[in-house]
C-alpha cells in the first residue's frame, strides 16, 4: 500500500493520507466505472485482478528470492484444472470451493516443490530454461493425457466448471436488489477477487518484512554469502517456490470459476512471458510496482485495441495490426526496452531498505 | 531393423539441423556468457525470408533451374539474418553487457517474442508450404529404408559448414581473436583485439548459419510459419548444453545425439510404455479385454516426442552441467 501511495506522483509524496483513499476509492469503486463503457470493460478488470495475483506470486520467486522463473503459468493451470476435476461435470465431481481452492493452492504448491527441488543447483539463466521446460512439460501432458484413459480431454479443454459457490449463493448469477437494480455477477466476481488481492498483498507483505523474506532477499544478492551468514538456502529455495506456485493454484482456481472453461491454450509460454513483463514492467522485487505492472499491461492492450482498430480502420480501411498482436507487440517492447532504459521497472524496489520505515528514515538521513 | 535403421536417418537429419542452430547458441554463450533467446526465431526469419525470395523468383523468373533458386533464397536469407543479428546486438545486447545477470536474459526474450509478432504481422499467422525445390522422392537404399534427395544435402551441407566454422576458430585470426575474447573480454582487447567486433562477428556467423538451418528445417517439412523458431531453438539449447555449452564440436555432437534419442525415443516411446506388454497376472480385466481386441494402452505416445529434450536438458544440467564435452566450468550452473 505504501509503495502504490508513493507511485502516484506529487500527491503520494505530500499528502499520503489522501493519495491512500483515492486509491482505495479507485479500488471499490472502478467496476462502477467500468460498467459505464459496457460489460467488457468490467471482465477485462476482472482478468487485470487475476493477472495482480499471478504477477504478485511470481515477484516472490522473480522479484524476493532472485530466481527467474519462466514456466510459472504451469502453477495457475495446476490451480485451473484442478478446479475443473473437482467441480464440473467432467468426473462428476462438485465439491464446494472451500475445500478446492486450498486442494489447487496445495497441488499447485507440490507441483512449485517437484520443480524446485531438481533445480536447486541452477542459477539465473539455466533455471529460467528449466523452469521453460517444466512449464512446457505441464502443456505437453495437459494437451495429451485424453488418451488412452481421458483425464484432461486433451486440446478440447474441460467446460462447464462449476461457479463460485459461495454457501448458497451462486456468485454468477444476479443478485436481484429491486426491480430495477441488480448487481452484475462481473461485478460481484470483481469485489471476489479483490478481495484475494488484497489478501495476498497481506500475506505477501508481511512475508516480505519476515525472516524468510529477507533470507530471499540475501540469497537474492548473494547465494554464496547468504549461505555463510547461516541462511538454509535449500529450504529458503523451496519454500520460495512453493509459496510462489501457491498463489498461482489460488488464482488459477479462481481462474476456472471465473471462466468456466480451461484448456492448455491458456497456459501457453506466453502467458509467462507475461506475466514476467508485468513483474518486469512494474519494478522486480516491489509489491506496488508489479500491482501496477499487471494492471497497466493488462488494461493497455485493451484500451489500445478501442483506439487502434478503429483507427486502423479509418486510415487504411481494413483491420492491419489485430487485438492479439498489438498485445505482443507491446509486451515484447515493454520488455525490451525496459531493460534498456529503466532495468529495475517502473518503480524501482528500494533495495537497501526492504521495510519502508526504514526508508523514510534513509530518506531523512540524506536530505 | 528397418524400423530402427529408418529412425536413425531420421534422428541424424534432425540432429545436423539442430548442430547448426546450437553452434550459434554455443558461440554467443562461449564469448558474452548470454543465452540468446532469440536464435530460434533468427532461424525462423531466415526460412520466411527465404520462401519470400523463392516465390518471387518462381513468379517472375519461372525458367530458373529449382537448384539455383533455393540458393538465391538461402543467400539473401542467410545475408538478411546476418544483418538481423548483426542489428539486435548493437541494439538490444550492446548496453547489457555488464547489466545484472537477468536484464540480458530478459531482453532477448523479449527480442524473440518481438521476432514472432513482426512475423506474425509480415507473413501472417497461416502456415506457408515451403516450395519442394529439390526432389523429396524417397530413395531406398536398403530395402525398407527411405531417405530423400534434400536429407541427404542437408547431411552434406550441414558437415561441410560445421567442417567450414571449426576451420575458422581454429586456423585463422579471426578465429583466435574469438577465442581470447571467449577466455576474457578485457586481456583480449587489451592484446588488440577489437572486442566489440568481434562480438558482432560472432552474432553475425550465428544468424547466418540460423538462416541456413531454418531453410534446411523449412525445405525438410514442407512449411513455415512466424512460430516455427521456438520448438528447434529450445532444442539445440538443449543441444548446446548436452555438448558442453562454449564447445563447438560439443555442440555439434548434442545435436547429433538429441535428434538420435528423439528419434529413436518417440519411435518406441509407444510400445515401451504399452500396458499391453504387463505379464497377465499384473492387467485388470478390461485391459486384457482391450488388449486382446488387438488395441493398445499406450501411457505415452509420439505426441510426447518434444518431452525429451526438456528432460535430457534437466538431467544434463543437474547431474553434468559442463555437458558431455564441456571444458569451461560455467559458474552459471
Amino acid at each position: 500500500m505504501n509503495e502504490l501511495v508513493e507511485a502516484i506522483p506529487w500527491l503520494g509524496h505530500r499528502h499520503p493520507k489522501a493519495a491512500r483513499s483515492l486509491i482505495t476509492c479507485l479500488m471499490l469503486l472502478a467496476p462502477m466505472i467500468a460498467l459505464l463503457f459496457g460489460n467488457t470493460w468490467v471482465r477485462i478488470l476482472d482478468f487485470a485482478l487475476l493477472y495482480v495475483m499471478l504477477a504478485l506470486g511470481l515477484n516472490l520467486v522473480v522479484g524476493f528470492a532472485g530466481l527467474l522463473d519462466l514456466g510459472y503459468i504451469a502453477f495457475y493451470a495446476v490451480g485451473a484444472y484442478t478446479w475443473a476435476f473437482l467441480a464440473s461435470p467432467h468426473f462428476g465431481l462438485h465439491l464446494p470451493f472451500y475445500l478446492v481452492l486450498p486442494l489447487g493452492a496445495a497441488f499447485a504448491a507440490c507441483a512449485g516443490i517437484i520443480l524446485g527441488f531438481p533445480v536447486l543447483r541452477l542459477r539465473g539463466d539455466y533455471l529460467a530454461i528449466v523452469t521453460l521446460g517444466f512449464g512446457e512439460i505441464v502443456r505437453i501432458f495437459m494437451n495429451n493425457l485424453n488418451y488412452p484413459v481421458n483425464i484432461t480431454n486433451g486440446p478440447q479443454g474441460i467446460n462447464m466448471l462449476d461457479s463460485m459457490n459461495l454457501f448458497g449463493w451462486d456468485i454468477s448469477h444476479a443478485v436481484q436488489i429491486t426491480d430495477t437494480f441488480r448487481i452484475n455477477p462481473l461485478v460481484s466476481f470483481y469485489y471476489l477477487f479483490l478481495l484475494f488481492v488484497v489478501g495476498s498483498v497481506i500475506v505477501i507483505r508481511r512475508l516480505q518484512i519476515s525472516r524468510i523474506g529477507r533470507g530471499w532477499a540475501a540469497i537474492r544478492d548473494d547465494e554464496l554469502a547468504a549461505k555463510a551468514i547461516g541462511i538454509n538456502t535449500r529450504n529458503m529455495k523451496l519454500l520460495a517456490f512453493s509459496l510462489g506456485a501457491t498463489f498461482g493454484g489460488v488464482s488459477g482456481g479462481l481462474f476456472g470459476s471465473f471462466q468456466g472453461f480451461v484448456s492448455p491454450e491458456s497456459f501457453s509460454l506466453m502467458e509467462s512471458i507475461a506475466i514476467l513483463t508485468m513483474v518486469v514492467f512494474g519494478g522486480m522485487g516491489n509489491i506496488g510496482g508489479v500491482i501496477i505492472g499487471a494492471v497497466a499491461l493488462s488494461l493497455l492492450p485493451e484500451v489500445l485495441r478501442g483506439i487502434a482498430l478503429p483507427v486502423q480502420q479509418q486510415l487504411f480501411g481494413k483491420v492491419i495490426l489485430d487485438p492479439e498482436v498489438l498485445r505482443m507487440l507491446l509486451l515484447s517492447l515493454a520488455m525490451i526496452l525496459m531493460m534498456q532504459f529503466r532495468p529495475a521497472g517502473l518503480i524501482p524496489a528500494n533495495a537497501r531498505y526492504s521495510r519502508p520505515e526504514l526508508a523514510r528514515a534513509g530518506k531523512g538521513a540524506q536530505s | 531393423m528397418e524400423t530402427l535403421l529408418q529412425q536413425i536417418i531420421n534422428g541424424l537429419v534432425v540432429g545436423s539441423v539442430y548442430a547448426l542452430i546450437a553452434l550459434g547458441y554455443t558461440m554467443v554463450y562461449g564469448i558474452l556468457g548470454l543465452i540468446n533467446f532469440a536464435h530460434g526465431d533468427i532461424l525462423m526469419v531466415g526460412a520466411l525470408v527465404a520462401l519470400q525470395v523463392i516465390s518471387f523468383l518462381q513468379e517472375h523468373f519461372p525458367t530458373m533451374s529449382p537448384v539455383l533458386m533455393l540458393l538465391i533464397g538461402l543467400v539473401v536469407a542467410a545475408l538478411a539474418c546476418m544483418i538481423l543479428g548483426y542489428v539486435i546486438e548493437r541494439t538490444a545486447y550492446r548496453r547489457l553487457r555488464n547489466a545484472p545477470r537477468l536484464a540480458p536474459l530478459i531482453t532477448a526474450i523479449g527480442v524473440s517474442f518481438l521476432l514472432q509478432t513482426l512475423a506474425m504481422i509480415i507473413w501472417g499467422r497461416n502456415y506457408h508450404n515451403f516450395p519442394q525445390l529439390i526432389s523429396t522422392a524417397p530413395l531406398q537404399p536398403v530395402e525398407g529404408v527411405f531417405i530423400t534427395p534434400v536429407q541427404i544435402i542437408i547431411l552434406i551441407s550441414s558437415a561441410l559448414l560445421m567442417g567450414g566454422l571449426i576451420l575458422l576458430v581454429n586456423k585463422t585470426r579471426l578465429g583466435r581473436a574469438m577465442r581470447a575474447t571467449a577466455e576474457n573480454h578485457k586481456v583480449a582487447s587489451l592484446m588488440g583485439v577489437d572486442t566489440n567486433r568481434i562480438i558482432s562477428t560472432t552474432f553475425i556467423i550465428g544468424s547466418g548459419l540460423a538462416a541456413v538451418a531454418g531453410v534446411m528445417f523449412s525445405s525438410n517439412y514442407g512449411v513455415a510459419h512466424y512460430a516455427m523458431g521456438f520448438t528447434p531453438g529450445i532444442k539445440a539449447f538443449t543441444a548446446a548444453v548436452l555438448g558442453g555449452i562454449g564447445n563447438l564440436g560439443g555442440a555439434m555432437l548434442g545435436g547429433v545425439v538429441l535428434g538420435l534419442v528423439e528419434s529413436i525415443g518417440a519411435g518406441y516411446l509407444g510400445t515401451a510404455t504399452d500396458l499391453c506388454n504387463l505379464p497377465h497376472w499384473l492387467q485388470w480385466a478390461s485391459l486384457t479385454q482391450t488388449c486382446s481386441n488387438g488395441g493398445s494402452f499406450e501411457l505415452l505416445s509420439s505426441n510426447y516426442q518434444d518431452i525429451f529434450a526438456f528432460v535430457i536438458l534437466g538431467i544434463v544440467l543437474i547431474f553434468r552441467p559442463t555437458g558431455l564435452l564441456g571444458e569451461r566450468v560455467s559458474d552459471r550452473a
